[in-house]
């Protein structure tokens, strides 16, 4: 019975990292493809995408780099990759016990991963859900780029595909379970309505680590509590 | 020059990411706090999501965009499986766009 339950749980595992892969291919194809519309050496993109390996700020550092400006590509990137940080701290059992796991494994860590295993309820299974989704992007984001760069603007702009749409579905798919629980669902729907807010206004990366204000909301009832333990 | 921003900002990624792995390790969190923790991810991600799905750069992202969201969240709240929401909200932004809504 459990290798059963095991094996309905991997193939559902599998069919969702397909998802987002074929999903990932062809949002890299049109990374690769505007780097080198911009002009850039096709070695860029790929580099991007194997040493960098974080979408949002790939795309932000490719245009400033194509501008010139490499000092800003460089900053803005490392702003919007702030959020690594935590995520990092949130999923580091599952990226593994041993050294070699987390030296390796820490480079795989993206949004997606993140949000794929603190969706996992059993924590046993949270390592195979962390590797398993973080190979799986890793490959398809890079054969993408390579598509792009090889295909150029015949891949097809992605917008067309709603694949804009896709992804941030697929992080509330994954979010969805954990926003049950009343505290957490204020908390995170505080955070996204300041981040919201905050995008006309500060710099890309910013209003998301803003999002971590939504704590805030906890402490007034905590508050309460502890005026009652006193009473 | 363009190599050194690359290697930059992948050192600089790579070492937030392995920063926050290695950092968990280090300390003894409470119950409560690694509590704080997974919900501080949570509104990450749904701020990630939020701002994703309404804004475009520093401007709104029209019609189709957030329509495709709200069709593929519903549908998660619904509890179709991932596929099937992912698909929806891709389906949803593409056919508005495709009947001329942007």
């Amino acid at each position: 019975m459990r290798t059963v339950q095991r094996t309905d749980a991997d193939r559902v595992l599998l069919r969702d990292a397909a998802t987002i892969a074929a999903a990932m291919i062809a949002v890299g194809a049109s990374f690769g493809a505007i780097a080198i519309a911009y002009g850039l050496p096709a070695w860029v993109p790929f580099m991007m995408s194997t040493v960098v390996f974080a979408g949002g700020s790939q795309f932000l550092a490719v245009g400033l780099l194509a501008a010139g400006n490499p000092l800003a590509a460089v900053v803005a990137g490392l702003l919007l990759n702030a959020r690594h940080l935590p995520f990092g701290l949130a999923v580091s059992e599952a990226v593994g016990p041993r050294w070699r796991d987390r030296i390796i494994g820490s480079h795989f860590l993206t949004d997606e991963v993140a949000a794929f295993t603190l969706a996992e309820p059993d924590q046993a299974r949270r390592r195979k859900v962390y590797w398993i989704i973080g190979l799986t992007l890793f490959t398809s984001w890079n054969i993408g780029t390579a598509l792009g760069v090889l295909l150029g603007g015949a891949t097809g702009d992605p917008d067309a595909l709603g694949l804009d749409a896709a992804f941030p579905a697929a992080l509330l798919a994954l979010i969805m379970p954990s926003l049950k629980d009343r505290a957490t669902r204020t908390v995170a729907l505080t955070g996204a309505a300041v981040a919201v807010l905050l995008t006309p206004v500060l710099p890309a990366g910013l209003p998301v680590m803003c999002a971590l204000a939504g704590l805030l909301t906890l402490v007034r009832p905590r508050r309460r509590n502890r005026t009652e333990a006193a009473c | 020059m363009l190599i050194a921003a690359i290697i930059a900002l992948g050192v600089g990624t790579y070492s937030m990411r392995l920063g926050g792995v290695l950092l968990r390790g280090r300390l003894k969190l409470s119950a409560t706090v690694q509590r704080l923790l997974l919900m501080a991810a949570a509104a990450l991600l749904a701020a990630l999501a939020g701002t994703a799905a309404l804004m475009a750069g520093t401007d709104f992202a029209g019609v189709a965009r957030p329509a495709g969201v709200l069709v593929g969240g519903v549908l998660a709240w619904r509890k179709a499986p991932f596929v099937v929401v992912v698909l929806a909200a891709a389906g949803t932004a593409a056919l508005l766009r495709l009947a001329g809504v942007s």
